[in-house]
């Protein structure tokens, strides 16, 4: 069975302001919208594409955290998911557990690709794609604007620095997802209906063994300093002139 | 022109905590109909009416319907909108499973009807015909017209439509004249003009559906002498393909006011094939399934629009900068306060929330009685939700749509000289709300209906129902000191409300005119009772929740502060009403016709 495994994390819900917690100990969730992670929605529907173009036959989302995770993974069935696993824990996961996570449900799995975002909007850590590809030792295809398998390999563009990269990579392997790969369906209302009855597994975190004591200390939350007033330069040269001044240009 | 957000937040508060309808689905056998499904299937439904209908409502508003030679194409991005409608299966969501539907309640729809309504309420009106029409054919046409039908129009390949007016008709359904005669192999024969007809004719659909209100030729006069028909477009071949073009067609369409992207049509019908629905000369009734759901389906128009009107206005109250607050700067780095921040703004704002969020509860109970009226193993509770509902449809049709016309003004006033600008989106509200206290029997039929029928009709039994659940609720609630500003008031008025309703019972039998004299001041009255039992059950539940744990405790907070606006700003409005109702007839019947115009 050619399967692929995709990762759906629960964040906060792109279109909702952030507010720090008054203390700086987080950000305040209470009654908060939570979605899918953007990025794990568009490697969820480039899933769902791969098997329907024939190169896969299953497509399994994972979330990791509490119960209420179960809600974006009713989600992903709905979308097209054929079954789903929640890791249940509580604690905060750190990238680094994340990967181990799921290089456990990848040995279980035995999966041909791994999608997950190329970060999740809530911490924005874009390392678990990449963390997971060593600790499995798999070839990686990250920030992928275009997939294309053929067989056993995979065609992946990339959006780097530099503008577009293409490579190839070796299935299995793992891949991280851009904003421009897809755009992600909308949700049709007897999916919905149907998800309800689809396989939806708990595996508890204890029971994979995973080490989750904390390596990360978080100091504080702030929100970022407001933007000052901007200033209008009437020429070139005076732009060139400020900037030189604030050290910006040479 | 603000982008409407599905207000999730407040429908979750009034579908689980309020009405806590994951019990009732329980109850009902539903035990499929989780809250976590509910809130998926919203959540989803929301993304629809947000992200693909509402872009098209300003657009559509200013493009118009077309109409050439019979046919009609509807404004841009119309067809696409309800062709995902269609595909991703929101057209079939309460239709009978047995015909492709998905058969969840009524009540898990409304508030996905509510959110189509604020998104777009010219192209809703395509869809909820249908939606209406399923209920007529499958309570009383046969299983060949069921089987034949209710699949196309629960997919929503077809569309529905209800043909009762008639140019010299329209109030009064006695004076109907098309003519249905009998072919001999079981079908009829259609002719006559109706007018007015919503969707009669659009490019939406491959074929439409119409439930024709016509006369046999052995019928006797008036209303009792009114049969209903099936007519479509085209006659559906033995497959079930739209075939051979039956003998009807779209005149023209009306130029209006408002819902300017629906198409109003005059259907001219000579010689149409169709088959009658239910016994004959008992048309009216039958119809009356389709309208009392419809009727409900207006009151939440009346809604939808409150909300994306309030919506628009609280956004525009907190960015334009105009005035100083009356205690001093609230932003001295800019040269004016936001306008929130004056006494008058938030009368008109609360105005609109108070009316928005109460008839939102009022209109999701009704809801849940349809539920238990259709669905409850129990045969008494199915007689009591009838009986609620029965007495509660006018209310929620005519207070619903009235309160749209109030607070769409307030949406235009809010927004100042901007408001009457057709861009800012504000003006549209208005003129599409203008039709809600006209249609499916105008506001002031409603209130006949109320008074008439239901009141004197039941003898009173069907008030003395509703006002025990409102004294019940009272009596759980009259321990709690915290809740006393609402529960004694509340107290009060029902009792009221059961004096109104005895000096009209005796009233109207001293003189013709006396229950028509009362009838629209004894519909407010019940209307503003309803909505303060919906801000106290509201309250009771936000309160009940603060005690219980503080978070997101500002939304419950604002519960009941919107509560104490209603009940000391809206609630004392009930008191002219129940004075000008007391006054009588004479007042209005005194001044002889031929004197209007001195
Ligand atoms: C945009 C639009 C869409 C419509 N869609 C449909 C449709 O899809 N199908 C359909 O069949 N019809 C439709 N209608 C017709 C609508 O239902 C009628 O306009 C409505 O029933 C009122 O009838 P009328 O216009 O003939 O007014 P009239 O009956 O002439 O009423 C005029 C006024 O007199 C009052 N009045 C009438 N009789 C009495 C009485 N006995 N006692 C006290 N007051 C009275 C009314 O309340 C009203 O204020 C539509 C109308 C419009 C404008
Ligand atoms: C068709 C049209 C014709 C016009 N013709 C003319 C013209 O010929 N000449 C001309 O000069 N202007 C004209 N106007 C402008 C018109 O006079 C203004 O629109 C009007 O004065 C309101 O100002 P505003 O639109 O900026 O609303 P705003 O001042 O922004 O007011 C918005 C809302 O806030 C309320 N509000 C504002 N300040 C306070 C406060 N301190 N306390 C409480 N509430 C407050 C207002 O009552 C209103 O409800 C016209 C406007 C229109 C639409």
């Amino acid at each position: 069975m050619r399967r692929v495994l995709v990762g759906v994390k629960r964040v906060v819900d792109y279109n909702v302001r952030i507010r720090v917690k008054p203390d700086g100990t987080g950000v305040a969730l209470d009654g908060v919208k939570m979605s899918i992670n953007p990025f794990d929605e568009i490697g969820l529907e480039e899933a769902l594409r791969i098997k329907e173009r024939g190169h896969a036959d299953e497509v399994v989302a994972v979330s990791i955290g509490p119960d209420d995770v179960q809600q974006q993974l009713r989600t992903a069935l709905a979308m097209g998911a054929d079954r789903a696993i929640q890791v249940r824990t509580t604690s905060a996961i750190e990238p680094l557990q994340a990967a181990r996570i799921f290089l456990q449900l990848v040995e279980k799995e035995q999966p041909s690709v791994v999608i997950l975002g190329k970060q999740a909007i809530d911490d924005d850590n874009s390392q678990t794609g990449q963390m997971l590809a060593a600790l499995w030792d798999r070839p990686q295809a990250t920030f992928a604007s275009k997939i294309e398998i053929n067989g056993a390999v995979a065609v992946v563009t990339r959006e780097v620095d530099a503008g577009l990269e293409k490579i190839e990579v070796d299935l299995p392997a793992v891949f991280t997802t851009d904003l421009r790969l897809n755009e992600p369906r909308y949700v049709k209302l007897p999916e919905i209906m149907k998800a309800k009855k689809k396989p939806l597994d708990v595996l508890d975190v204890a029971a994979l063994g995973i080490d989750l004591t904390e390596t990360l200390k978080v100091v504080k939350y702030e929100p970022p300093s407001q933007r000052t007033r901007g200033v209008m330069v009437k020429s070139a040269a005076e732009l060139v002139a400020q900037l030189r001044a604030k050290g910006i240009l040479q | 022109m603000h982008a409407y957000k599905a207000p999730l937040r407040d429908i979750r508060f009034v579908v689980h905590e309020v009405l806590e309808l994951g019990a009732h689905y329980r109850a009902l056998g539903r035990d499929d109909v989780t809250p976590d499904l509910v809130d998926s299937v919203l959540e989803e439904g929301a993304r629809f009416a947000e992200e693909v209908l509402a872009p098209t409502n300003l657009p559509g508003d200013t493009e118009g319907v077309h109409y050439e030679n019979g046919v009609v194409r509807t404004p841009a991005g119309f067809k696409d909108a309800y062709d995902k409608f269609c595909s991703d299966g929101w057209a079939s969501m309460t239709a009978p499973a047995a015909y492709g539907g998905q058969e969840l309640p009524a009540s898990a729809q409304l508030p996905f009807a509510e959110m189509l309504c604020s998104a777009n309420l010219a192209w809703r009106l395509y869809s909820g015909l249908a939606e209406s029409a399923i209920l007529a054919i499958d309570a009383h046409a046969s299983d060949e017209l069921k089987s034949l039908f209710l699949p196309h129009l629960a997919s929503g390949n077809w569309a529905g439509t209800m043909c009762l007016t008639e140019p010299h008709c329209g109030t009064d359904l006695g004076l109907l004249r098309t003519r249905a005669e009998p072919n001999g192999d079981g079908s009829y024969r259609i002719s006559g003009t109706k007018i007015f007809i919503t969707g009669g004719e659009s490019d939406l659909t491959e074929n439409i559906v119409h439930l024709v209100l016509a006369r046999l030729p052995d019928a006797p006069a008036g209303s009792k002498g009114i049969s209903l028909f099936l007519v479509p477009k085209f006659l559906p071949t033995t497959e079930g393909r739209p075939g051979m073009r039956n003998g009807l067609r779209c005149g023209s369409v009306e130029h209006k006011m408002g819902i300017k992207g629906s198409a109003t049509c005059v259907m001219n019908f000579s010689d149409a094939t169709g088959w009658i629905v239910g016994p004959p000369h008992t048309g009216l009734a039958s119809m009356f399934t389709m309208m009392n759901h419809a009727r409900l389906g207006v009151g939440v128009q009346g809604l939808g629009l409150s909300e994306t009107s309030f919506q628009g206005a609280l956004a525009y109250a907190r960015d334009r900068l105009q005035g100083r607050a009356a205690t001093g700067a609230k932003q001295p780095d800019k040269a004016a306060d936001p306008l929130i921040v004056h006494a008058d703004m938030r009368r008109m704002l609360l105005t609109q929330k108070a009316l928005t969020e109460g008839g939102r509860m009022l209109a999701y109970f009704a809801g849940q009685q349809l539920d238990i009226a259709h669905a409850h193993p129990d045969a008494e509770a199915r007689r009591d939700a009838n009986d609620l509902l029965a007495l509660l449809t006018p209310i929620v049709k005519a207070f619903l749509t009235d309160a749209g016309m109030e607070v769409t003004n307030l949406g235009v006033q809010v927004f100042g000289g901007h408001g009457y600008i057709h861009e800012t989106g504000m003006e549209q509200f208005v003129r599409d709300a203008r039709i809600t206290p006209l249609y499916e029997g105008t506001n002031g039929i409603q209130a006949l209906d109320l008074i008439g029928r239901k009141v004197l009709g039941s003898r009173g039994e069907l008030v003395r129902k509703m006002a025990g659940l409102i004294v019940d609720f009272c009596g759980t609630h009259s321990e709690n000191p915290e809740l006393k500003p609402y529960i004694a008031p509340l107290a009060a008025m029902v009792r009221e409300w059961g004096d109104l309703t005895q000096f009209v019972v005796a009233k109207a039998s001293a003189g013709p005119d006396e229950a028509g004299a009362a009838a629209v001041d004894y519909l407010q009255f019940s209307g503003y009772l309803c909505f303060a039992w919906c801000w106290a059950r509201m309250a009771a539940a936000a309160q009940t929740h603060l005690a219980a744990s503080d978070s997101e405790g500002d939304f419950y907070r604002a519960k009941l502060a919107t509560a104490t606006f209603y009940f000391e700003r809206l609630l004392p409005r009930a008191r002219a009403h129940a004075e000008a109702m007391k006054s009588g007839a004479d007042n209005l019947m005194r001044l002889d016709a031929a004197h209007f115009a001195f």
